[in-house]
């Protein structure tokens, strides 16, 4: 499905965020991709759809070189991926619906899309995706309107009416609480399992990269450390992944906490449990 | 006993620029400008002495302002200047919004960049009345020359702070468009437009205000307008009438301002 | 809303009807009023003269080209004479305006009924009246020269800082003020410590970019007789020597530029 090859990338600062990147994801599986910040994730999905031009290496998806190909049909390679943005990146001013359709614009004419006049099917797909997210009741609200967690939403439906056979998610629950957080997940990776996509998913939270990953790939400083299972995610690999640290620190807040609730007899046991 | 004698601790003020040198270079350099200046400036203050009677004999002939004796050349003088104003602030947006797309560097072209920012260098380093002095020659006198004017004035107000602002966009809203497969159309069409919408319609009834402000004096040099209407009561001497003039100037200045300003309130 | 349900098919729209309708209107009143208006310039417009342009402006490129170049010692002390214009007239301008502002300002005037409006009035009087017609009104007074030039912007430009000033003052954070309030400081103190923090980067800009505005100003303040590189250039334009009217023209060029550049240097600074 997607195939990378000794993929490099130089920025003009001459700073190197991807030394050689070989990686292979099938079709309907979803990947997460850990590893700290400047590893070179965002670089590496960015590529991909080359909103970031490779300076190195191949990429083939769908059989067909991305790094080759010319202006207008790299347009038509882009509509087949679907990407999920860090805060959102929905346009504002624009609303939900608006916001939705975007995600047909490789498909129709400039003209269609100035005046908004979208094919029938296109908006039986939008509000078919908006009642699925959940949203359905808030078409003609304005972006800006919206909570994080709605607007993410919005987000996911405008990869997806896309219709993409893969989708590039980049740091999804960066600017989330941690319940918003999982339901984004969820959503994503039920989604990706429905429609059978091959999913990458940026992610620093290792927590919800074991919950919801089928494969993780750990990068440092442009190379890939680990590739395996989220169950073979120990403490020597993400010490390899991230540098030297105590993973076990929950533990110890775990015990502090019990020991809080026990000075105060009223309260249960409750903050421990809800500990993650 | 290990008493450490403390030193009075003292404090001022960190001044706004640390190195000493620099700060009284500056000083010294000011100080210098404003000598050289008054030396240079050749006021010749007996002439300016002599003109204050004058001066108040003049304004003497201000009031009281004169209304009614050229009520009409004032009202055809105003409503050409609104005419003006509507048609040079329309053709001027129209032209400044490729100028500003092609002036912005996160959309741009190298190439077209510095063609679009040369004519916008140009239109903002010459004053509307050199300007008005050089297309009244090209066009002959009356207001199609002040409308020239305006519109290529317009172009270096609006299409700079319009670049300013597409320069200013949120790069994550308009990458996102750009990965669904947009075409450049497109991309400017849902990526740009939105975010720069607002900034675009005040900027527009903000350089109609301007418009109108400076259709008053192309016409001190032939480009039509209400301020042909001040030139000629000054000319014939009649200070009354150019009084009267200038107050339905301020008034409407004011009242197109206030219009204005509501309307780009209600806009954001 | 813009949602509708044609039989079993759920139809999105961006606007409603209602709203297409007014959006329909508006356009069509805009092009109205825009023919309208041309068509009223253009009655007043000899045709044949705009026809005739490119060849007149061909004309005077061929008469301008090459410039002069030997007239650049002539030139010399109307620039610098121009530059003193901007500069002392936007200190007039600043030393009349400051006090002007904080009458102004809603939240620092010292009377809202009585004193409040004439500040208004006097920015506005100022504000609407050009610089050139200023120093139209000036020459008469004065007399022709550096002076009138002066006093013609700032005048103009008392209007401009003192508007930017006061919205800044009106627009400053209450908080602060009130934290220095709090700590018992007297009126004088709480502006010192309270207000003028808060303003000096809005003003040191505004004051500024003012200046920069005037030096493109005070390039033609002499058209009228008020001083600076103007008198040069109309002297020029009258004999008609074109070739000295393009190398005036490069030098007000060379100065706009080196003055904005100067202004965007400062600015940043200071930001």
């Amino acid at each position: 499905m997607l195939r990378l090859e000794a993929l490099h990338k130089r920025y003009a600062t001459g700073e190197v965020a991807l030394t050689s990147v070989d990686l292979e994801v099938p079709k309907g599986q979803v990947m997460a991709l850990i590893g700290p910040s400047g590893a070179g994730k965002s670089t590496l999905i960015r590529c991909v759809n080359r909103l970031v031009p490779p300076s190195g290496g191949r990429i083939f998806f769908d059989s067909q070189d991305v790094t080759r190909l010319g202006s207008r049909k790299l347009l038509k390679m882009r509509r087949k991926m679907g990407m999920i943005f860090q805060e959102f990146a929905l346009v504002e001013r624009l609303s939900v619906m608006e916001n939705v359709l975007s995600g047909r614009l490789g498909y129709v004419g400039f003209w269609r899309s100035f005046l908004r006049k979208y094919p029938q099917s296109d908006i039986d797909d939008a509000f078919r995706l908006l009642k699925r997210i959940g949203l359905d009741h808030m078409v003609d609200k304005r972006a800006d309107e919206l909570s994080g967690g709605q607007r993410q939403r919005v987000g996911i439906a405008r990869a997806l009416i896309q219709d993409p056979q893969l989708l590039l998610v980049d740091e999804p629950t960066a600017s989330l609480d941690p319940k918003t957080s999982r339901q984004i997940m969820r959503l994503i990776c039920e989604l990706a399992h429905e429609r059978n996509l091959a999913c990458v998913i940026n992610i620093h939270d290792v927590p919800l990269a074991r919950m919801f990953a089928q494969r993780v790939v750990g990068l440092r400083l442009g190379e890939i450390v680990y590739d395996g299972t989220p169950e073979g995610l120990n403490d020597d690999v993400l010490t390899e992944i991230y540098g030297e640290e105590d993973w076990h620190i929950n533990k110890y807040a775990r015990k502090a906490a019990r020991q809080e609730s026990s000075c105060e007899k009223e309260e249960t046991a409750k903050p421990a449990a809800m500990s993650v | 006993m290990n008493s450490i004698i403390h030193p009075p601790q003292t404090w001022v003020r960190q001044p706004f620029i640390k190195s000493k040198t620099v700060r009284y270079c500056i000083y010294a350099g000011v100080v210098l400008y404003i000598i050289l200046a008054f030396n240079t400036l050749e006021v010749n203050w007996v002439r300016v002495w002599e003109g204050l009677p004058r001066g108040q004999k003049f304004l003497a002939g201000f009031t009281p302002p004169d209304f009614i004796s050229r009520w009409e050349e004032i009202v055809d003088g105003v409503l050409e200047s609104l005419w003006m104003t509507v048609v040079s602030t329309v053709v001027g947006i129209m032209i400044s919004i490729p100028v500003a797309l092609g002036a912005a560097r996160n959309i741009a072209h190298p190439l077209v960049y510095f063609f679009c920012r040369g004519i916008i260098a140009v239109s903002r380093s010459f004053h509307e009345i050199l300007l008005a002095i050089f297309f009244v020659k090209f066009f002959g006198f009356g207001p199609f020359a002040g409308f020239v004017t305006l519109s290529f004035a317009t172009i270096g107000f609006y299409a700079k702070l319009l670049t300013e602002d597409i320069e200013d966009t949120s790069a994550s809203q308009s990458e996102a468009i750009q990965a669904t497969g947009a075409s450049w159309w497109q991309w400017i069409n849902y990526g740009i437009q939105p975010q720069v919408m607002p900034r675009m319609i005040g900027l527009g009834l903000y350089r109609f205000d301007i418009n109108f402000r400076e259709s008053a004096i192309v016409g001190v040099v032939g480009g039509g307008g209400i301020g042909a209407t001040l030139n000629t009561a000054f000319d014939r001497y009649e200070f009354d009438s150019a009084a009267a003039i200038l107050i339905v100037i301020i008034a409407i200045v004011f009242l197109v301002e206030y219009t204005s300003g509501m309307i780009r309130k209600q806009v954001q | 809303m813009a949602v509708s349900q044609q039989g079993n098919l759920k139809v999105w729209h961006r606007f409603d009807r209602k709203q297409q309708w007014i959006s329909w209107a508006g356009w069509l009143t805009g092009t109205i009023i825009f023919v309208y208006c041309f068509q009223l310039i253009s009655e007043k417009t000899f045709w044949m003269f705009v026809w005739d342009a490119p060849t007149q402006v061909g004309d005077l490129a061929y008469r301008m080209i090459p410039p002069t170049w030997g007239y650049f010692d002539k030139i010399w002390k109307p620039l610098w004479d121009t530059i003193n214009i901007a500069t002392l007239g936007t200190l007039l301008a600043i030393i009349i305006a400051v006090p002007i502002a904080f009458i102004a300002a809603a939240n620092t005037t010292p009377s809202t009924k009585f004193v409040r409006p004439f500040a208004l009035l006097a920015i506005v009087s100022s504000r609407s009246i050009n610089s050139i017609i200023w120093a139209l009104l000036l020459v008469a007074i004065v007399g022709p020269g550096l002076f009138a030039g002066i006093i013609a912007i700032g005048l103009r430009s008392v209007g401009f800082i003192a508007k930017l000033l006061y919205e800044a003052i009106e627009e400053i954070d209450p908080k602060q003020v009130e934290a220095i309030q709090a700590t018992g400081a007297g009126r004088l103190q709480v502006l010192t410590y309270g207000i003028v923090p808060q303003i000096l980067p809005a003003f040191a800009g505004i004051s500024v970019y003012r200046w920069d505005i005037n030096i493109r100003e005070s390039t033609v303040l002499g058209l009228v007789g008020a001083g600076g590189i103007g008198l040069q250039l109309n002297a020029s334009i009258m004999e008609l020597a074109w070739s000295k009217v393009s190398l005036i023209l490069i030098a007000i060029i060379i100065t706009v530029i080196f003055s904005e550049w100067i202004s965007a240097k400062v600015r940043h600074a200071i930001i």
